[in-house]
């Protein structure tokens, strides 16, 4: 394929996990931070939250699996995943903690399970898209061309 | 950001002085990484910790930890501190008022940062002398915003302080502390008098040199050559 339908590509499918939710304009603001003297910065920042949410989720499965479940630290975890997830912008995970903090407040364990499969599930969905995005940008980088700022006409 | 600026025929050419350095405390990973980048690109110098505690332990606050009662730790200067107000152990507030009770410290300009958008929360940040409440995620924006205020804030102490040398070229010490209760005043009337806690008068009997007025190399040099 040649440089540029892969560069259209890459644009195209930016703007469709805006569109889709998956992210939202944080994740812009990562972009902007990114520059030559730091042109991994946004994939080590994604692979950081990644580590940190899957520690994260093996916590609160445990938690969640304890006879007396301890609904503050299930909720200090929620939160902890909230900030990350906000700060780099994957709208959707940041969503579904949101609902599931609402169910530790009302000490809902079915609810708490419920949202803890929602959450595990965002992740992997948001991971997916992540691996796809930076596939993309590797191929363009391979070929000499230089990766599109993300611009949001919409 | 690099200026020469002569003052009593001393040449304050900056080179570190003229960068802010701020201190960024936050438990999240996630966050001190893009912390730090925001602030690295708003050309700061960063020192990011990830707990209170080491924050104060940097800054020489911490009980546990002696050191030397003047502001000679082996760090830079902090110009600023930025913390997230949830943590655990020592959350940022709890920061922020050991900050604003330390006589050393309690000039530096504190800044909270929170997901949770709550009224009462910033309200009682500023009441205990935050200089502003940042709702997360934080953007370039607000970090620029609170850097660009910062820098003027540190310029224009320091040609407030060469200008009263020329003017009276007495004890600075003297003035300095007459002086500092209006320049350094916090926003509101509630919190200039928590700040007069008895331990920061015990500070300044004991210190021969009051550590607030080593806090820019432009002091320093002052107080050395009117000894």
């Amino acid at each position: 394929m040649e440089l540029v339908q892969i560069q259209r590509r890459l644009v195209d499918y930016t703007k469709s996990l805006f569109m889709e939710g998956f992210l939202d304009a944080q994740f812009l603001q990562l972009q902007q931070l990114q520059d030559d003297s730091n042109p991994d910065f946004v994939f080590e920042v994604v692979s950081l939250f990644f580590e940190d949410s899957e520690k994260l989720l093996n916590e609160l499965t445990i938690a969640l699996d304890q006879p007396n479940v301890d609904f503050k630290k299930i909720d200090s975890h929620v939160h902890q995943l909230k900030g990350s997830s906000s700060s780099i912008g994957a709208q959707r995970v940041k969503n579904a903690c949101i609902a599931f903090r609402n169910y530790c407040d009302v000490q809902n364990i079915e609810g708490c399970l419920t949202c803890l499969q929602q959450v595990k599930q965002e992740c992997y969905l948001v991971k997916n898209k992540f691996e796809t995005l930076f596939r993309l940008e590797q191929q363009i980088m391979a070929s000499g061309g230089s990766v599109p700022t993300t611009e949001l006409g919409f | 950001m690099r200026t020469t600026e002569k003052i009593d025929g001393y040449d304050l050419s900056t080179s570190d002085t003229e960068e802010v350095h701020v201190l960024a405390v936050d438990d999240s990973l996630v966050d001190r990484k893009v912390i730090e980048r925001l602030l690295r690109i708003s050309s700061c110098k960063v020192t990011a910790v990830d707990s209170g505690r080491r924050a104060l332990q940097y800054l020489g606050l911490d009980e546990e930890i002696q050191k030397k009662e003047t502001n000679g730790f082996d760090g830079l200067k902090v110009d600023l501190i930025i913390t997230d107000y949830c943590m655990p152990g020592m959350t940022g507030y709890e920061l922020l008022k050991k900050v604003k009770e330390s006589s050393a410290f309690r000039e530096i300009p504190v800044v909270i940062m929170s997901s949770e958008n709550v009224i009462a929360r910033i309200d009682r940040c500023l009441e205990k002398g935050a200089e502003d409440f940042i709702v997360k995620p934080v953007k370039l924006s607000d970090v620029k915003r609170i850097i660009d205020y910062t820098t003027t804030e540190l310029r224009e102490g320091e040609q407030r302080e060469g200008a009263r040398a020329r003017r009276r070229g007495i004890n600075k010490r003297k003035q300095r502390e007459g002086d500092d209760d209006l320049s350094s005043s916090p926003p509101s009337t509630l919190s200039s008098s928590t700040s007069s806690s008895p331990s920061s008068s015990i500070q300044s009997a004991t210190a021969p040199l009051s550590p607030s007025t080593l806090d820019s190399p432009t002091r320093r040099l002052k107080m050395t050559s009117s000894e």
